[in-house]
């Protein structure tokens, strides 16, 4: 395989292969940042992965009081799921569940998709008759009277069908620790990039997997080419060299901002070099069969 | 194309009918044809030509230079594009608009924007009487759309509301928003007593205070409401010159309990 070699990181010649998805974003808001942040940490929470979880959430980027609907800081979260049926369905239920029942947290639209898919309109009933509808400037809001006061929730909020789940990258290294340093760098560069998310814990996979498995009714199982301790034993993709693997999987609002968080991603671990990050970075793909977005590495190297 | 302008010749000597003067009704008309149209109210066959110089040719854009307040139903049912008087008009300005916006820069008589629905519809001056309100018989006032007010309001300004907002800056007469059924209405002056009587539900900020409120409205005491925020930004833009109201905590009173008590009226602190 020819591969391209940058600051001495050998970047594969291969490609991250990446599904459509449904995306909606929301604005929470809360008194300060503690509180933006429990409310979304919570809201975000089991979101890494479809596969069980229903949903892929994350939080896109933190708001200051100014960019906020109501003076308040906040933090705007982009999920994504395989249909807008099901998306809307974890939306509303974890906005039920996790923003409602968080002190001083208002929700509100995050995302100016092409259709619309409930927020407040699904949890309304929650106030047994008691909320407040409210709709000026063109925007509709819900008040719900709640112990701690009133709960402030925009009505709807935007769904997009073009948005992309599953663009990756891998980071292969001579251990766990420089794995994880080369991921740490691609974490803080991707969180830049707008309308991205990394929904695994702290954006980062140490179990990437593959599809299917030796076990009947198994959807996925660990991905054992890249498996260091299966080196031999198994037909694996790993030199001698390699010791530890991390990934980073990628979802973003639109196929554009994926390959942006990639390139950046990319260029992270590019900049961090091998002797402290990665020696290989590769990307995990089904042969191109599966996923309509190819994202191929030599195009996104620096 | 410019815009049709009707310039007043000369004070009227009767009442006129102008809800002809719309886009919709005006659409393919030439100036000769509508300077023969109808205005007047008595035997006497008024035309438009009688009283208005008819210039221009764009029926979105309708320009009335010269006021005065026997201009009656003036952008009655308009529905799209933009009319602008230039003085003041007589009752029924902007009723059942559907959309559009109606510029009045001078004062109204009793039932502007009576049963509204969509559009904006904006008064520097004052306006009089059941602004929003519904006429006899009929079940709702404004149903949609936006109406403000920079001057002050007669009596039952958002009567029977049942959606949209209204914006009043300077004090409301008796009964603002009586037997409001939703919506919002936001008085920028002092209000006088009786607002919100037998208001089923809807929201009432009275921000410059009030007179007595009925005895069946319930203190709830003071409310820090994020949606004060959320409207005091949405509503501090133009005609306004300054915020109707600020966003922090105000007293809310819970009503009407003499009906439904859905209802409230918020009134400063202290």
């Amino acid at each position: 395989m020819a591969a391209l070699i940058r600051n001495g990181v050998t970047i594969d010649d291969t490609f991250a292969e990446a599904f459509p998805m449904s995306g909606a974003g929301i604005i929470v808001t809360a008194v300060n940042e503690r509180w933006v942040m429990a409310a979304a940490l919570s809201m975000t929470g089991f979101a890494t992965s479809v596969i069980a979880c229903g949903c892929e959430a994350g939080i896109d980027r933190m708001l200051s009081p100014e960019e906020t609907p109501d003076g308040r800081p906040g933090v705007r979260i982009l999920i994504f799921g395989m249909s807008p049926d099901g998306l809307e369905k974890q939306l509303v239920t974890r906005l039920g569940q996790c923003i409602l029942t968080s002190p001083s947290s208002a929700c509100y639209a995050g995302l100016e998709g092409e259709t619309k898919i409930n927020l407040g309109n699904g949890i309304r009933y929650f106030s047994d008759g008691w909320q407040i509808s409210k709709k000026f400037g063109g925007r509709h809001f819900w008040r719900m009277p709640v112990m701690e006061g009133e709960f402030l929730c925009e009505a709807e909020t935007g769904m997009t069908g073009k948005a992309v789940g599953g663009g990756n990258l891998l980071f292969l290294a001579a251990n766990a620790s420089h794995a994880l340093r080369a991921a740490e760098a691609a974490v803080d560069a991707i969180h830049k990039v707008e309308g991205a998310i990394m929904p695994f814990p702290g954006g980062v996979v140490r179990s990437g997997s593959k599809i299917g498995g030796k076990y009947k009714g198994m959807m996925a199982s660990t991905n054992d080419a890249f498996c260091p301790t299966l080196k031999g034993v198994t037909n694996s993709v790993l030199g001698p060299e390699i010791g530890s693997v991390l990934e980073i999987v990628i979802d973003g609002v639109t196929s554009e901002v994926v390959a942006e968080a990639m390139r950046v991603g990319l260029k992270a671990v590019v900049d961090l070099g091998a002797e402290e990050g990665a020696l290989r970075v590769s990307a995990g793909n089904y042969g191109g069969q599966l996923g309509p977005h190819h994202y191929h590495l030599k195009d996104l190297a620096p | 194309m410019s815009g049709l302008t009707f310039t007043l010749r000369h004070a009227p000597d009767q009442r006129l009918d102008l809800s002809g003067l719309t886009a919709s009704r005006l659409a393919g008309l030439g100036t000769a044809a509508i300077a023969a149209l109808p205005i007047g109210t008595t035997r006497a066959g008024l035309k438009v030509g009688d009283i208005f110089a008819v210039t221009g040719d764009d029926v979105a854009d309708i320009r009335f230079v010269g006021g005065s307040e026997r201009f009656d139903r003036i952008g009655e049912r308009h529905a799209e594009g933009s009319i602008l008087v230039e003085g003041d008009v007589g009752q029924r300005a902007g009723r059942l608009m559907s959309g559009g916006t109606l510029e009045i820069r001078g004062s109204t008589g009793p039932f502007a924007g009576s049963a509204l629905s969509s559009g904006t519809l904006t008064i520097m001056g004052d306006a009089g009487d059941d602004l929003g309100g519904p006429l006899a018989g009929e079940m709702a006032g404004l149903r949609g759309g936006t109406v403000n007010v920079l001057g002050t309001a007669g009596a039952r300004a958002g009567n029977r509301m049942r959606r949209g907002t209204i914006l009043v800056g300077g004090a409301a007469g008796e009964h603002a928003g009586a037997r409001m059924i939703a919506g919002t209405l936001v008085v920028g002056g002092k209000a006088a007593r009786g607002a919100g009587t037998l208001m089923k539900r809807g929201t009432i900020i009275l921000a410059g205070g009030a007179d007595a409120t009925g005895p069946t409205f319930v203190d709830n005491g003071p409310a820090d409401l994020l949606i004060f925020r959320l409207m005091a930004k949405a509503f501090a833009v133009a005609p306004f010159p300054d915020a109707l109201f600020d966003g922090s905590p105000m007293r809310r009173l819970a009503g009407d309990t003499a009906v439904s008590g859905m209802g409230e009226i918020f009134l400063p602190l202290g």
